[in-house]
């Protein structure tokens, strides 16, 4: 039953698109660029609808929209596809939004929909997933790799004490973030921690089983193990599952990147103390003030241009037309009650 | 004619012992399984003798043997179901999305789903292998990927967290009555029940027959159709059993549940000393070559043994239980040829 509302609900967006669509082609003196009220029009094309990341980050972007009084919009696809967007775009430039904020699903699927409304006078801004660069004007990056790797060994060293041994469960050995972040780490460690010795990184391919073994076989082979990092979402997850279950709960911490939804019963039940990952509320929030910041002609999104979001403050564009949202944010039993994705 | 076939059976006792012991396949993995224990145990004394490592010891391969049993039960009849994964996966989902609607569901309910979603599964499979006479290689090929890619359509990037799953549930992936894992248990049920059906019933002994010589079976009148048709909604319902047990033992399930645990039933099965052509084998050779698999891999890291080569060490396993089987088989023909020519 469930399944045919979904697709009954499906059906009727589409239908309702392809009418707007329609509509805009029909008159299209109302087209091109600025609108006729003053209030700005965002409209939010996340990857696709129903993903509680981008419902948490949308709803982000719909309070700053609110907050400069501007006029908010969501639309996007049901799945996530190359080219799913593509309608989405060409309707939002035949609308003549001012500012449309797009996780890209594909690097290059999408430019030449982007091209055409960014002509049309529609600024485009891309968050969490960029395009090329000459897609759009500013792209809002959640977080760099140096302070992904940052955060990590600051949280484990706050957790042990700043001593002892540790270990990294990663995802697979061919990941090339993943490597990235392992590397910034360990020179994170030797510049900043002498007395933290990292003492093996094991592989876990994203996959559960792997990633329980793994994490079993840490435990066994280094009796003296303080702590285990977890880059990524799955073997933080399944590292906690385990170490929830066995003996060394709460003797051995664990930190990492995960979302709240999957770390929530670890957070409660003590097997975790925090972990981190980029908030992705803030993000939609300043993706729509940078979006505003461009429709107003505050900045073109060159280097250097600065513009201010509200709360969050005062940022810089970088090279490429990139916004860094800043250090990733840190989840713990205080505030992850706040969070749903 | 008879009396060459009846001439081995007059050999004296011991022979007769020393061979059956020989051509037991299931005691060389037995030794496999038990050096591996005796040694990562050695090495650690915690991979068996702590409570989390004999716990894990008996717990990690609950869901592989679940998975090797009903895949043994399909390719004893000269088929194969590499859809097992993508089953699984479903299952797990299903698992979830029961208790997100109602997590006071009882167990017994998400049991009885899982099997019954697998059962729809295999059915479908079954059918498509028997009435359009297509290899089962390339339509559970085609089923693995299209359950996969539905799974993927349906549920996204969402997944199912610890959250969602109620207490009760999570407890039984680690509960033990009396040190043993309550999914072990119900596991070792599954192989015991589906062990004693192949060793002795009709409709088992029929499945080796099938597998043997289909042909020969189908001009004899055996019901082919429905046997094979029955190995694939058995192998089904255990992997949607398998997928319970999955989203028990990891508290969490997404659209990548499962993918490409297949092969490792494949290959449990293979190692078990089941012939991949069909006609031969026994489930208790299955079950411990999918204890043989999941140890293996547990005790690897342990050993010291990096771990890109335990994939290496994986396939050695499997290329060297091949060649053993030859070796075996020659072995017989030999002496059964030998036996004809003394008679």
């Amino acid at each position: 039953m469930k399944i045919h509302t979904k697709r009954f609900a499906a059906g009727a967006a589409l239908a309702m698109v392809a009418s707007l669509g329609l509509a805009a082609c029909g008159s299209d003196d109302n087209g091109g660029g600025g609108s006729d009220s003053d209030a700005t029009t965002v409209t939010f094309l996340p990857k696709n609808l129903g993903n509680p990341y981008f419902e948490t980050s949308d709803a982000g972007g719909e309070k700053a929209v609110k907050e400069f009084g501007g006029t908010y919009d969501e639309v996007g696809p049901d799945t996530a596809g190359p080219d799913a967007q593509v309608t989405y775009i060409d309707t939002a430039a035949a609308q003549g939004v001012n500012a449309l904020i797009v996780s890209a699903n594909d690097p290059t699927a999408l430019c030449d929909s982007l091209n055409a409304a960014r002509e049309a006078g529609t600024k485009v801004v891309t968050f969490d997933s960029d395009t090329d660069p000459e897609c759009r004007d500013l792209f809002i990056n959640q977080a760099t790799a140096e302070g992904i790797a940052k955060v990590q060994v600051e949280m484990i060293a706050e957790q042990i004490g700043d001593e002892g041994e540790v270990a990294i469960l990663s995802a697979a050995a061919n990941a090339t973030n993943q490597n990235a972040w392992i590397d910034m780490m360990k020179a994170e460690l030797e510049a900043s921690h002498p007395n933290i010795e990292l003492v093996d990184t094991v592989y876990g391919d994203d996959d559960d089983q792997t990633s329980f073994d793994k994490t079993a076989a840490l435990l066994a082979d280094h009796p003296n193990l303080k702590g285990i990092i977890s880059p990524t979402t799955v073997g933080i997850s399944a590292a906690a599952r385990y170490l929830s279950t066995s003996s060394a709960k709460g003797k051995v911490a664990l930190t990492g990147l995960g979302t709240p939804n999957q770390m929530r019963d670890y957070i409660e039940d003590g097997t975790v103390t925090e972990f981190a990952l980029w908030n992705p509320e803030d993000l939609g929030f300043l993706s729509a003030y940078a979006g505003k910041a461009l429709a107003d002609g505050d900045i073109t999104g060159k280097e250097g241009d600065t513009f201010t979001a509200g709360d969050l403050g005062e940022f810089t564009v970088g090279e490429n037309g990139t916004v860094l949202l800043g250090d990733p944010y840190r989840f713990n039993k205080d505030n992850i009650g706040d969070f749903d994705f | 004619m008879s009396a060459s076939t009846l001439a081995p059976l007059a050999e004296s006792t011991a022979t007769r012992v020393a061979r059956n012991l020989l051509r037991s396949r299931e005691l060389a993995i037995v030794i496999v399984l038990a050096l591996i224990v005796l040694v990562a145990t050695t090495r650690r004394s915690s991979f068996l003798l702590s409570a989390d490592g004999w716990r894990d010891t008996l717990l990690a391969p609950s869901i592989l043997l679940l998975l090797a049993v009903g895949q043994m039960v399909v390719v004893v009849t000269r088929n194969v179901d590499l859809s097992v994964g993508s089953t699984l996966g479903i299952a797990a989902y299903v698992t979830g999305k029961i208790f997100v609607a109602n997590p006071d569901t009882p167990v017994i309910v998400v049991f009885l789903a899982g099997l019954g979603v697998g059962a729809v599964v295999g059915a479908l499979n079954g059918l498509l292998v028997t009435v359009f006479r297509v290899p089962a290689l390339v339509i559970t090929l085609g089923t693995m990927y299209v359950l996969r890619g539905a799974l993927t359509h349906e549920v996204g990037s969402e997944r199912m967290n610890a959250q969602d799953f109620p207490a009760h549930f999570e407890k039984l992936g680690t509960q033990q009555v009396l040190t043993i894992p309550v999914l072990t248990i119900i596991a070792l049920v599954v192989v015991a029940a589906v062990g004693y059906y192949l060793h002795t019933a009709r409709g088992g002994r029929e499945l080796y027959a099938i597998g043997s010589d289909p042909d020969a079976a189908d001009l004899y009148g055996l019901p082919s159709a429905r046997r094979v048709f029955g190995a694939f909604v058995l192998c089904g319902a255990l992997a949607g059993l398998a997928g319970v047990f999955s989203a028990a033992r990891y508290a969490t399930a997404f659209s990548g549940t499962g993918s490409g645990i297949e092969l490792q039933a494949v290959a449990a099965v293979v190692i078990g000393g089941v012939a991949i052509f069909g006609g031969s084998g026994t489930v208790w050779g299955a079950a411990i070559g999918a204890f043989l698999l999941v140890t293996i891999n547990r005790a690897l890291p342990i050993l010291g043994i990096s771990e890109f080569w335990q994939g290496a060490v994986v396939g050695a396993l499997i290329i060297g239980s091949i060649v053993l089987d030859r070796v075996l088989s020659i072995r017989r023909t030999h002496k059964l040829i030998e036996a004809r020519d003394h008679a």
